[in-house]
């Protein structure tokens, strides 16, 4: 090569593609995507955050939680569980029946096998949608994987990159605002060993005055203030609560189906 | 002194003061950077320490203290190098030198803003793209003066034909510029809408961590490896051709397996990290063939440094393409592993090439020895302990926690707590580090003094000559 040009050129070329691909792509894909509909619903998904939850989301970038936190939930697959919603007229043989089959943990066509049989003998039956994988097994962590959708409304999107705490991505479904507000203020008062820093910059420690404050945290024993004095939550505080509360996507969509029904236990008998 | 080393020694001359101050930034950015993640680490040994200090909770300083090696030093660092090995190939002096002098005091200030904005609560909460607005541009222009006053030199060349460091380091000033202007349009300036923003920021990602300081790096290295050796680089096709898949194939990474993105943007980098083992083996050929056969004795200088850093640039471009097979993506994403990755990357592999360029340039370019000689082997020593501390525990934790995350039956809380051992050594390593950087910071600073005061007694002597001459004419 003689001149710089054809550096620049190839460069320009290869680096053009990878833009046309991982930039100009998903800008047309994702960055034109709309609502859309709950299955089997006419229910629209996802809708603004509240208000505070918006706000919220402006402190839980300030503060770079989405150092520790990720909000990317995985699933393996899914599998097919059957189950009986009527014995019908014959419920002893329908019974015997049900008793000799597999019914959980099945692909979609031995589903089918199964509910034909089912049928046959003069039960009733409905077909269930298990997501699996680990995450979703773990307890309260999430009925089916991420999607695009759920982060339809932020900016910015905050999906993290390494799980240092857990994920946060249905931390609105595990606990209320009550448990928030105390576990930001003090970890530790909620799990003795947790590694999570303590937020009490978001709260103020003020005397009692003439009324306690309606929104001053009940502490337990070691982390409560002196007498007379309460901690009561910023404006901060109470919005970042609000975000937190906000994460839970508890929807079944038509890229993440789930049967609602028996998610939550078929999932835990998996693994 | 002969012709040829009476030219060399003038080019040498004419990087000083651009090379003196690009390196001096990235120097002290390189101690703040370090000792912000040690701050950021003190979390996992005390986290409550913090806790009525917004500025110093580990999601604000973590991020700090990446951006400050990053920007702070890597950048500046490597642009420092490259208009010295520039100057070289082209046998010319730098051209337009006050340019660099500006921008690097330009680009000073660009880092400043960013660090204290994160610090303050103003990042813009994309990984590696934390500085706001103000101070992106300023690193923005910075960077483009810098590359002007470098293309001239390339210009200036007295032999036509590129080598191979040309081209690793031509391709690396262009790529900066798009990636910076695309991810910051699309993310700060003008936000694209929902989870296109996560691809935008890990396209960018990598294509900084994992492209840019890899581009630079290897042509460093391909700069080094010869130059001390004294004879040309054996494998040049190897070389042009590693060159060009390198390029085509590895922008392609760094989305990750689990992303709730389309799964077609997940298989490309799929792909990619399956294609990018030919430019890897192409570059493993150039090496060898250049280390093979060579009679140096590196005794801990220069050409150990530019050695060991391509073999660290093999190993983390390992570590990170097998993330890219799913399976193993879905247990090493999202843990400390993907961390110790980058840490490989940056202090491992590209941190020791730039040393090594430096340590190697500075007594030419300066005309006097390092004030310390000692400290180039034994920070070479103490950055192998302080990777040691940091990579491995971080790797070996990361993976513990993969597959120990791929089953329910173990409780969250089990997790971290086991976790916590390993980012307690990963501190130590990190406390090691900042000591060789400090190592690197005497040399730079010491020499600085000594060419001040140089230039100072210089000033005066003529001074003084031109009033005695005064005195003689009366």
């Amino acid at each position: 090569m003689k001149t710089g040009l054809r550096v620049f050129l190839g460069a320009f070329v290869a680096l053009g593609f990878s833009w046309l691909g991982f930039v100009l792509g998903p800008v047309l894909q994702l960055g034109t995507q709309g609502q859309t509909t709950v299955l089997n619903s006419s229910q629209i998904y996802p809708n603004q955050r509240p208000g505070a939850a918006t706000l919220g989301l402006q402190v839980y970038r300030a503060n770079g939680c989405a150092a520790c936190h990720t909000t990317q939930i995985r699933q393996d697959g899914v599998v097919c569980d059957v189950a009986l919603t009527s014995a019908g007229s014959n419920p002893s043989a329908v019974n015997e029946l049900v008793a000799s089959l597999t019914l959980t943990n099945l692909t979609k066509p031995e589903a089918d096998l199964v509910s034909g049989k089912i049928s046959a003998a003069g039960g009733k039956t409905e077909t269930q949608i298990v997501p699996i994988g680990a995450d979703i097994s773990r307890p309260g962590w999430g009925l089916r994987h991420s999607v695009a959708e759920d982060f339809l409304w932020d900016n910015p999107v905050q999906l993290g990159n390494v799980r240092v705490g857990p994920d946060l991505s249905n931390v609105g479904l595990r606990y209320g605002e009550t448990w928030e507000l105390a576990h930001l203020y003090a970890p530790a008062s909620e799990s003795k060993t947790s590694t999570m820093p303590p937020f009490r910059y978001l709260f103020t420690l003020q005397k009692i005055g003439a009324t306690p404050s309606p929104d001053a945290l009940q502490l337990p024993a070691g982390f409560a203030p002196a007498a007379g004095y309460e901690v009561v939550p910023t404006e901060d505080a109470k919005n970042l609560a609000a975000y937190l509360l906000s994460l839970r996507a508890d929807v079944a969509l038509h890229d993440a189906p789930f049967s609602t029904a028996s998610a939550p236990a078929g999932g835990a008998q998996k693994k | 002194m002969n012709e040829i080393e009476k030219k060399y020694s003038a080019i040498d001359a004419s990087c000083r003061v651009p090379l003196l101050v690009l390196f001096g930034v990235a120097s002290v950015w390189l101690i703040v950077g370090l000792v912000l993640a040690i701050i950021a680490s003190l979390t996992f040994h005390k986290p409550e320490l913090f806790g009525n200090c917004p500025f110093l909770t580990y999601g604000r300083v973590q991020p700090a203290a990446n951006d400050a090696i990053v920007y702070g030093f890597a950048i500046p660092a490597a642009l420092g190098v490259i208009l010295w090995i520039f100057a070289r190939l082209s046998e010319s002096e730098l051209l337009l030198p006050l340019l660099p002098i500006v921008a690097a005091n330009i680009w000073l200030l660009g880092v400043l803003i960013g660090v204290v904005a994160i610090l303050i609560g103003d990042s813009t909460g994309f990984t590696w793209l934390e500085f706001p607005r103000a101070g992106s541009i300023l690193l923005f222009a910075a960077f483009l003066l810098i590359a002007i006053s470098a293309v001239a030199t390339f210009g200036a060349r007295q032999e036509r034909v590129l080598q191979p460091p040309h081209w690793f380091l031509l391709a690396a000033l262009f790529w900066f510029p798009w990636i910076y202007s695309t991810a910051n349009l699309f993310l700060v300036a003008w936000p694209v809408r929902g989870v296109a923003q996560a691809v935008i920021n890990w396209w960018y990602s990598n294509n900084l961590i994992f492209v840019w300081l890899a581009l630079v790096g290897l042509g460093v290295a391909f700069y080094l490896l010869p130059k001390i050796a004294q004879r040309p680089l054996q494998s040049r096709y190897f070389a042009l051709f590693g060159f060009w898949t390198f390029i085509l194939f590895a922008p392609w990474l760094g989305i990750p397996q689990s992303a709730p993105v389309p799964a077609w943007l997940a298989a490309a980098s799929t792909v990619a990290s399956l294609l990018m083992v030919i430019p890897l083996i192409a570059i493993a050929i150039v090496f060898v063939s250049a280390v093979r056969g060579v009679n140096v004795q590196c005794k801990g200088g220069p050409y150990c440094y530019a050695r060991i850093a391509t073999i660290f640039f093999l190993l983390s471009a390992v570590m990170l393409l097998v993330t890219g097979e799913p399976g193993v993506g879905n247990i090493l994403g999202m843990t400390w592993y993907m961390p110790a990755q980058t840490y490989l990357q940056i202090f491992g592999f590209f941190a020791i090439a730039i040393f090594g360029a430096a340590y190697d340039a500075l007594p030419g370019v300066m005309s006097f020895e390092l004030p310390f000689p000692g400290f180039v082997r034994w920070q070479n020593r103490i950055f192998l302990l302080g990777l040691l501390l940091l990579v491995l525990p971080l790797a070996i934790g990361g993976i513990g926690q993969g597959l120990k995350m791929q089953n329910p039956a173990i409780s969250w809380h089990e997790i971290t707590q086991g976790m916590l051992i390993y980012l307690r050594f990963s501190s130590a390593g990190l406390l090691v580090l900042l000591l060789g950087s400090v190592l690197f910071a005497l040399n730079i600073f010491v020499m600085t003094a000594k060419w001040q005061l140089q230039l100072a007694k210089s000033l005066a002597a003529s001074f003084a000559g031109s009033f005695e001459a005064e005195e003689v004419k009366s």
